[in-house]
């Protein structure tokens, strides 16, 4: 059986079989298995698409288990377009292969709120209520079945939830430098309000007016990583009409997982004569906070935080945006602060968009292992850039019971700036 | 593969330790020499020395034949599975067991990564001095199997001089030590010729590893040349005045051009050759060194000598000769390394030869290569869907390594024979030569049940690969 191609049949021969990507793998390290390494994916991946192999439980199995963290892509020395290979095979799994009843209830649920304004305001209000009733200290309640004790580990905190809502502009503080759009994104805008506030306060103390339009949807991540590529392009296109209308220096997005994905805009619409243009002079703005602001001839925070701090690479920010250094600068910027050094930093948590929710096993090992490596640091807080591994470390943490917050690189920076 | 087998094999090492689905095998059909692909019947992954010895036990009795696998990186098909029907990974023996920082070793198992074990003892100052190219991803046991090398192998030596001791499941299941934790073990060096056989001495689960103090400093040298035959003749130069450089290594155009597409370096694109020298020592002593090899790149016209000026420069450019092999990957959908010796000064012979097969077969071929120690590694570029490009592979490979053989030198520098070379050494060993290895390999594996048909060729048990089989099979 020849099957339909879901991707550019070339991108394959890229790969050379060295077998250099196995060790960055974390499913692969995990297992043990090939088939769960980025190579042995990769020849399942092709065999599918040359008809080879069928769409079976065993294949699509190792296919779903992987974390699209990227860190192959990393580690590949033949330049293997990794990323691109497994989003081309989701939405084919999703449109031929029939899932257990719970899983395919899961995922539609899941591809139903993110994107929808109510769906994320039942969402947002889920949290709240958890929040507020402080279920979160249920996360190391030994009477509670463990899957349910990590699902109260995710809840936010009462305070972050309750941030005021973000305006449409906020002028420079100080001399101006840059006009900015931000992404307010749909869990960040959700969830992680004080996230965005503090944005926009690194941003203006840091020279720059800073533009939040009202009609800006989700970035689309992640419903592309759960197959659902129509919807994610739907958003896509808003977001270009939205934001290529601004005379902006920059669009600011604060998740990496957004950015990572935002930032293949041009990629996604080249062959769509109407958006090809739009997308790619929008790319080319793009950035991650930590990237912008680590760019710039920082004003120097004044006020300190004297913290032992670890930073955690996430996925996006690192393997897929190329990220490491700035973050780690602006944190070396901060008075007081001490960075000490994580061992496996740019390995993933086990968060990956919703990778918890899909395969929670494989999340929660991952979990474990990231969590013992930040204990051994002995520090105060750990920092990373991406708010699904921040609710995956916390969750981590709690469950832990360790004594350590998780907070976003722009939180404390921000906190380091006068109010 | 038989119901009861599987079973057995359930009950020894767990269901999550045995791959059975034919998709999920056949991710195991190969290694980094992909001109041979075969797909095991079953692969079991063990996790623990004791649950090798059974699974090994087990098939043994069963007269089942075996073949070890560990991270797949190998290049001569070390782990092809060729009429044998399970594959044993090595894959879950990944714990590093006991550091000794004040004896300086390192016991680890033998599926551990060998970057792992120099990443352990880093911030000590101690490093794992083999460093094979694919050091990322490799693992341990394969580097005993192959013998692995590495650029720095000129002054350090390869992995038989790194490794004290090994834990070995025989291949009738039996676990014993071979050689220990301390220098010197007296009685027959079992340790040394296990090292080297390419698994078919048994399955290596664990080995006690030398330690090296980092060297208190470092300098790296880019030399850039117009032709291979000046590049040699500095290498000669360096060699004769003395110095014992870490690591002497050359590039040729075509792999500068892909290595410069991939890494962006800073290589020069259209020069005939570049050297990477790297000295290393104490500090005081690398200044004198240094004038010498400028003098000498000098005197034979080197059109520019870098120094890396940090660092990170000198991890950057070892980054870009490390992946060189992949960075391939953009010029060609596959590629067949060889690995042939030759004598050092023979460099410029065996190129001219590279290059006259290149014509003759009408293919790319590329050259990145141990200089200091005369490793060549031609790598011959092809696209598997080409079945005729593909039988001129294999021809001029064979005619490479001919080459190689002519001019004084050998098959394999640090490859192994595996399934790709086995034809070819009769060009080295006699008959007789062969029958005394094969009734040492009796003594440790007399059904010739662990890793068959491999480095000895035998009748009718030797593949001519002349096609490829198919293209990825299912």
């Amino acid at each position: 059986m020849e099957n339909p191609s879901f991707v550019d049949h070339e991108k394959f021969f890229d790969c050379v079989h060295c077998g250099l990507c196995l060790a960055s793998c974390p499913t692969y390290v995990e297992l043990g298995t090939e088939t769960d390494s980025p190579r042995g994916r990769i020849v399942l991946m092709r065999a599918l698409q040359e008809g080879h192999a069928q769409l079976n439980d065993e294949v699509v199995q190792h296919l779903d288990l992987c974390l699209g963290c990227r860190a192959c892509e990393t580690a590949c020395p033949s330049g293997v377009q990794y990323g691109a290979l497994i989003e081309g095979a989701r939405p084919f799994i999703e449109e031929h292969y029939r899932r257990p009843v719970l899983e395919r209830g899961k995922r539609w649920l899941m591809n139903k709120t993110f994107p929808n304004p109510w769906g994320a305001r039942v969402f947002a209000l889920f949290l709240k209520v958890g929040a507020a009733l402080g279920l979160a200290r249920f996360a190391r309640a030994e009477a509670i079945p463990a899957t349910l004790r990590y699902w109260f580990g995710l809840l936010p905190e009462r305070g972050s939830v309750s941030a005021s809502p973000l305006l449409e502009h906020y002028p420079a503080i100080g001399e101006k430098r840059h006009t900015v759009a931000v992404l307010s994104g749909c869990v960040m805008s959700t969830v992680f309000g004080a996230t965005n506030q503090a944005t926009v306060k690194v941003l203006r103390h840091n020279g720059c007016e800073v533009l939040i339009p009202k009609a800006q949807s989700c970035c689309g991540a992640l419903l592309l990583h759960n197959g659902e590529k129509q919807t994610a392009l739907a958003l896509a296109k808003r977001n270009i009409d939205v934001f290529d209308q601004l005379d902006i220096d920059a669009l600011i997005i604060n998740a990496a997982g957004c950015g990572a994905m935002m930032k293949e805009y041009g990629e996604l619409f080249k062959d769509d004569p109407a958006y090809r243009d739009k997308a790619a002079r929008l790319t080319e703005k793009m950035k991650d906070v930590a990237e912008f602001v680590g760019g710039l001839t920082l004003r120097p925070p004044t006020r300190e935080v004297r913290a032992k701090a670890t930073y955690h690479d996430a996925c996006h920010l690192a393997h897929g945006q190329g990220v490491r250094e700035q973050p780690r600068a602006l944190l070396r910027a901060i008075p007081g602060l001490e960075l000490t050094n994580l061992p496996e930093s740019d390995w993933c948590c086990g968060s990956a968009g919703t990778y918890n929710l899909t395969q929670p096993e494989m999340a929660a090992r991952l979990l474990e292992r990231k969590v013992g490596h930040i204990q051994a640091t002995q520090a105060d807080v750990v920092v990373t850039g991406n708010p699904g591994c921040l609710m995956q470390i916390r969750a981590g943490l709690r469950q832990s019971g360790l004594p350590i917050t998780a907070v976003h690189t722009i939180d404390l920076l921000a906190g380091a700036y006068e109010d | 593969m038989e119901q009861q087998v599987l079973d057995r094999l359930h009950d020894i090492v767990g269901p999550d330790g045995v791959v059975a689905h034919k998709s999920a095998r056949s991710v195991y059909d190969c290694d980094g020499y992909t001109l041979e692909k075969a797909v095991p019947e079953l692969v079991v992954l063990p996790h623990s020395t004791e649950e090798v010895a059974a699974v090994v036990k087990f098939l043994n009795k069963a007269k089942i034949a075996f073949v070890p696998r560990g991270a797949g990186t190998g290049l001569s098909g070390g782990c092809l599975p060729v009429e044998a029907p399970v594959m044993i990974g090595t894959s879950r023996l990944n714990k590093i067991v006991h550091i000794d920082l004040l004896n300086r070793y390192v016991v680890a198992q033998s599926g551990v990564v060998n970057l792992w074990v120099s990443n352990a003892v880093k911030e000590q100052g101690f490093q794992y001095a083999p460093d094979p190219s694919s050091q990322q991803a490799c693992t341990i046991g394969g580097n005993i199997a192959e013998n692995s090398g590495g650029p720095h192998t000129l002054k350090y030596g390869v992995t038989t001089n790194h490794v004290l001791g090994l834990e070995v499941v025989l291949p009738d299941g039996e676990i014993v030590t071979l050689g220990g934790t301390v220098e010197d073990v007296p009685g027959y060096d079992l340790r040394g010729i296990t090292i080297g056989a390419e698994g078919t001495f048994g399955i290596v689960t664990q080995a006690a590893l030398k330690l090296t103090r980092q060297p208190q400093a470092y300098r790296t040298f880019l030399a850039v040349f117009e032709s291979v035959h000046h590049a040699t003749q500095t290498v000669s130069g360096i060699i004769a005045s003395g110095i014992v450089p870490a690591a002497l290594e050359m590039m040729d155009t075509l792999i500068i051009q892909a290595i410069e597409e991939a890494f962006h370096f800073g290589f020069p694109t259209d020069a005939g050759a570049v050297l990477i020298i790297e000295i290393d020592g104490l500090a005081a002593s690398l200044d004198p060194q240094t004038e010498r090899i400028q003098a000498i790149c000098k005197h034979n016209q080197a059109r520019e000598v870098r120094i890396a000026r940090d660092d990170a420069e000198r991890m950057a450019l070892w980054k870009s000769r490390k992946r060189a092999f992949g960075a391939i990957g953009r010029l060609s959908p596959n590629y067949c390394t060889q690995d042939g010796v030759v004598p050092r000064t023979k460099v410029p012979d065996i190129l001219q030869r590279i290059t006259e097969v290149s014509e003759k077969y009408q293919l790319r071929i590329a050259n990145v290569f141990h200089a200091g120690d005369g490793n060549i590694h031609p790598i011959l570029m092809y696209d598997e869907r080409n079945a005729d490009e593909t039988r001129r592979v294999v021809q001029a490979g064979k005619e490479i390594l001919n080459a190689c053989v002519d001019l004084g030198g050998s098959l394999t520098g640090e490859h192994g024979i595996g399934v790709e070379k086995m034809g070819q050494m009769p060009l080295i060993f006699s008959p007789e030569d062969l029958m005394v290895m094969t009734q040492l390999r009796s003594v440790f594996n007399p059904a010739n049940l662990c890793n068959p048909n491999k480095i000895i060729p035998t009748p009718g048990g030797c593949i001519d690969v002349t096609t490829p089989r198919r293209q990825v099979p299912l």
